[in-house]
């Protein structure tokens, strides 16, 4: 039943997305057409805007998504790093990204040694099942990725 | 501009590492959505920034972008140093400011 919401839901976005054009759109990749659009390359270049040459590594930082979102309009998620998280060495930054939505950026979050913990929580948009991908920033220059899959059933991003 | 919500422990020992979780009445309008009637693009206006302030000095601070949810829930966790306020302020495009304090009691 829920496969075939999703047939009638991308119709109507494809239709809306494509009206005018005599295109006839089978994928829902048409609804953003003429908006910049996040895949893995724009997601790679927005981390690399953020960090500069930087190697990224795995590990040392955990991303908490579900196995399968029902409600792409608030998916709750959260990211944790390990660090002491003393002002010698602490997490700087943590950013978000999606490979899957209209935009790869999601957010960004700014940590102190104040902080105690380097975790935090919060609910995104996720418009179709996709990567999501998120890097964190040490205090010595260090940077740590992760990138874990999330299947959504309806997408959410108001289209 | 909002209402604003935040929860925090009334009082902390020092040193202890509390949670706090604020939440925001806000539509998060991407800039990406049409008018059914119009067929005009709704322009973007979303919270792009919160800050947080505690023992003067900012503890923790975002940037948001339109993939952030409507109401936008946050978490996090602060180290307490001393009795005082913590302050929350959200920023929205056009430059709108929301303002919360809940004052934290360090025993």
């Amino acid at each position: 039943m829920s496969e075939k919401f999703i047939t009638q839901n991308m119709r109507r976005r494809d239709v809306l997305a494509m009206a005018g054009t005599g295109v006839v759109a089978v994928s829902s990749i048409g609804l953003f057409a003429g908006d910049a659009k996040a895949d893995p390359a724009a997601v790679a270049k927005a981390i690399k805007a953020k960090i500069g040459d930087k190697k990224t590594m795995a590990g040392g930082i955990t991303l908490e998504l579900p196995e399968i979102a029902e409600n792409g309009n608030t998916v709750p998620i959260a990211v944790e790093v390990k660090s002491p998280m003393s002002s010698s060495d602490y997490v700087k930054a943590v950013h978000i990204y999606s490979e899957g939505n209209p935009a790869p950026d999601v957010a960004t979050f700014r940590f102190t040694p104040e902080s105690g913990r380097a975790r935090v929580s919060l609910r995104m948009r996720m418009i179709k099942s996709q990567n999501i991908v998120a890097v964190a920033e040490m205090s010595n220059g260090k940077v740590h990725m992760v990138k874990n899959a999330v299947k959504v059933t309806i997408g959410g991003c108001g289209g | 501009m909002a209402k604003a919500r935040v929860k925090a422990p009334k009082s902390v020992k020092k040193g202890e590492v509390f949670e706090v979780k604020a939440l925001i009445s806000h539509n998060m309008e991407t800039g990406l959505r049409k008018d059914k009637k119009t067929g005009k693009t709704i322009p973007r206006k979303i919270i792009n920034k919160l800050s947080v302030t505690y023992g003067g000095k900012e503890v923790f601070g975002s940037d948001w972008h339109p993939a952030v949810s409507a109401n936008p829930y946050v978490s996090f966790f602060v180290r307490a140093s001393e009795s005082g306020p913590i302050k929350f302020v959200w920023t929205e495009d056009g430059g709108g400011v929301t303002e919360k304090s809940v004052d934290i009691l360090v025993a």
